[in-house]
């Protein structure tokens, strides 16, 4: 499938003979399984297989939970606890699904943030980006809906606030928000449809993952070097790389073992540590909690949804131009959606020749000055929205847009990369060439 | 550089959780329960007490709709015997709408009914007390405290029913009663329990605090029930896949082997 060239798929039964001349399904699952792939991935690799098994998990769990979920404002938290008390392993699954949304988020942002440093981006990969970036905002979607099943007082008076924001938007606001909710509030409308819709979006994203993974097995992965496979011959290209079976199979599933081993023990010793205790009561149209906050994987762009009040000058600057049809909310909301913008036109944000952030010496420190941003807006996103948090979440919003508008294009101009190694197989063979045993299993080391 | 970060990702997820709840709190004794941390597991003795504490105490004015009397022998909470467990439902009257010719009637209730919804309007449901409570975590909201010290809900509600001060104010025609694990101050119940509230067969001392806690543990049990089962089946879960991973890794580290050490040799003339 890639443009790497290597064995391809040969029937040897008659069977498999006929198959491949009918329905070449055969073929096409040796081939994606089998596809070669760099030597030298390192264990941030293994995030997309926790990925794929995270929304499996989600989709089986959540079939289940759905025979035994009444989408009704007067049954929904009730059905939610006739699942807790009274389904056969009902708290289990629903726990499950619960932290299985927050384990989601983890891997996806351990993900993101691979290929940002990595340069995964970058050409020919821009196409695999931009999808992986939908799937990251259907994902956003369905677990904000999703969170709205429950119908606790966080679900109700959180979808209020949610659903608030689309009637910041100019003009047609009011009637965007009615058109969303079903309804002029949060009700039965709401709730059916959202239902309706959390039901349906992970299919739509494991129709995208499938062709997030197409596009990467097209371009092939990239890689810590961020140099390509060689190309020019099989021989070659087989010194660069190894087939995902088994290698890569084996090595990305015992990682996976290693994650859901965490996971359950937070599903089996503090399931609700990841939540809101508030969800824990009923919805209640009159009683709004002291403190609304988003689920964490939220928050950090629910800081800088924040950051921008009216006394920020760029607001006013953008409400003056505008002759005040930009006000501070909408500016907000813009800035929400701008900030996963400005993520997913990083490949042409980007102007460095080098691809990976490994021999980009200055790239390093503003990546991880990013990286710490992100923790630092999550963590401003669940205090109150009063100083000094304020100010501090406006810093923070600055340096995510400063990160992807300003140094990104500017670095590749005035940084001055170090040179990667010519080869994949460079990279591999001097890996362990220096860290000397770790590999070794009882083969004798040739004299020096 | 990347593990790191994910490292410190972890950490910071673990510091921006629990964060939720960043509002104030009052005075939150830790106390110690024995369902805490991942082996701890409900005494049934003191889910006993507790229940005695509810329903002398608390059910005049709360309810508990979401829990089912037959739940009361089931393993891993009070498990009254069966007999007991009738006898104990019986206790209240639950409206039936199919007597009376379906117009409707109340009736002693069994096992398969509910505990009743509370006689008082701004009474809260206390089936999931326990868990509604459980936010708050410091310091600076980071949830750090509720993480180390496994405090939550049954730490609330215990505190909170032993921290009343005595005084009272009124505001509005309401009577307010101060409390010091209330984070407003003043709230509006009443103190419920002054010690000796209630008789104990196992000759457990009533005192305000026993009290409170026993009855903290109960809602404890009523909000999640299937405590026990889910540590269990969480520490099953945490064993096989320890084993798991286990295998993996020999297997894993047994297939690149071959690899690696070709590239031990391969790096030699290439330098």
């Amino acid at each position: 499938m890639s443009g790497i060239p290597h064995d391809h798929y040969e029937p040897k039964s008659n069977f498999e003979k006929g198959m491949q001349a009918r329905l070449p399904i055969i073929g096409l699952l040796y081939d994606t399984i089998m596809i070669p792939t760099p030597k030298n991935l390192n264990w941030m690799w293994i995030w997309g297989i926790v990925l794929t098994f995270t929304l499996a998990l989600q989709i089986i769990t959540g079939v289940v939970l759905v025979m035994h979920y009444v989408p009704h404002v007067d049954m929904a938290f009730a059905s939610v606890e006739h699942i807790m008390r009274d389904v056969n392993g009902g708290h289990m699954i629903r726990y499950l699904h619960m932290n299985g949304a927050s384990l989601f988020f983890i891997a996806v942002y351990a993900h993101i943030f691979r290929g940002l440093y990595y340069g995964s981006y970058k050409a020919p990969r821009e196409v695999t980006w931009i999808i992986g970036m939908l799937i990251y905002l259907l994902m956003m979607g369905t677990a904000f809906m999703g969170y709205v099943l429950p119908w606790g007082q966080m679900s109700f008076h959180g979808t209020a606030v949610i659903t608030g924001l689309f009637g910041a938007v100019p003009f047609v606001g009011e009637a965007l928000q009615t058109w969303l909710l079903g309804a002029s509030a949060v009700g039965q409308p709401a709730l059916n449809r959202f239902f309706s819709l959390h039901y349906l979006l992970p299919f739509v994203i494991a129709g995208l993952v499938i062709v997030h993974i197409w596009a990467f097995h097209t371009t092939g992965n990239n890689n810590p070097t961020g140099v390509e496979v060689r190309r020019t011959s099989k021989e070659e290209a087989e010194r660069d790389t190894l087939p995902f079976w088994p290698y890569f199979v084996i090595k990305d599933l015992y990682a996976l073992a290693i994650i859901l081993l965490v996971f359950f023990a937070i599903v089996g010793f503090m399931p609700n540590y990841l939540g809101h205790p508030d969800n824990y009561i009923e919805a209640n149209p009159l009683a709004t909690p002291a403190h609304i906050v988003p689920e964490w994987y939220f928050l950090p762009f629910y800081a800088i949804l924040r950051a921008f009040t009216a006394d920020v000058w760029i607001v006013m600057g953008a409400s003056w131009i505008t002759g005040g049809i930009i006000d501070a909310k909408f500016f907000g909301v813009l800035a929400m959606f701008g900030a996963i913008a400005v993520m997913a036109i990083a490949p042409w944000l980007d102007t460095s020749t080098v691809r990976s952030g490994r021999y980009r010496p200055m790239f390093k420190i503003a990546f991880l000055i990013l990286g710490a941003d992100f923790m630092f807006l999550m963590w401003l996103g669940a205090m109150p929205a009063e100083e000094p948090y304020a100010s501090l979440s406006l810093l923070g919003s600055t340096y995510w847009f400063a990160y992807f508008l300003v140094i990104l294009p500017l670095l590749g101009i005035i940084e001055k990369p170090t040179t990667p190694p010519a080869t994949i197989e460079d990279d591999f063979n001097a890996k362990y060439a220096k860290s000397g045993g770790g590999a070794s299993e009882g083969v004798a080391t040739p004299a020096e | 550089m990347l593990k790191r970060l994910t490292l410190t990702a972890a950490l910071a997820l673990v510091l921006a959780t629990g964060a939720h709840a960043a509002g104030g709190s009052g005075e939150v004794t830790d106390y110690d329960f024995s369902f805490e941390g991942p082996f701890g597991t409900f005494d049934q003795m003191q889910l006993q007490r507790g229940l005695q504490v509810y329903t002398e105490v608390c059910s005049s004015c709360h309810g508990m709709k979401f829990v089912a009397f037959r739940t009361l022998g089931d393993p891993g909470g009070p498990q009254l015997p069966e007999d007991q467990v009738r006898a104990y439902a019986e206790l209240y009257e639950v409206w039936d709408p199919t007597l009376f010719d379906g117009e409707g009637d109340f009736r002693p209730a069994t096992p398969a009914d509910k505990f009743p919804e509370g006689l008082i309007s701004n009474a809260p449901d206390l089936s999931l007390m326990a868990k509604a409570r459980a936010g708050f975590s410091g310091p600076y909201g980071t949830g750090i405290s509720q993480f180390v010290n496994g405090m939550g809900g049954p730490e609330y509600i215990a505190s909170l029913l032993s921290g009343y001060t005595g005084e009272t104010k009124e505001e509005a025609g309401v009577f307010l009663y101060e409390n010091k694990a209330y984070s407003g101050g003043y709230l509006s119940m009443s103190q419920p329990l002054y010690g000796d509230d209630v008789f104990y067969e196992d000759g457990t001392e009533a005192t305000i605090e026993q009290q409170a806690q026993d009855v903290a543990a109960f809602l404890m049990w009523t909000a999640e029930p299937k405590m026990m089962a889910r540590k269990q089946s969480g520490l099953g879960g945490v064993i096989f896949l320890g084993v798991l991973a286990a295998l993996l890794y020999i297997t894993n580290k047994r297939i690149w082997a071959p690899v690696k050490s070709a590239a031990k040799k391969g790096a030699i003339p290439a330098e």
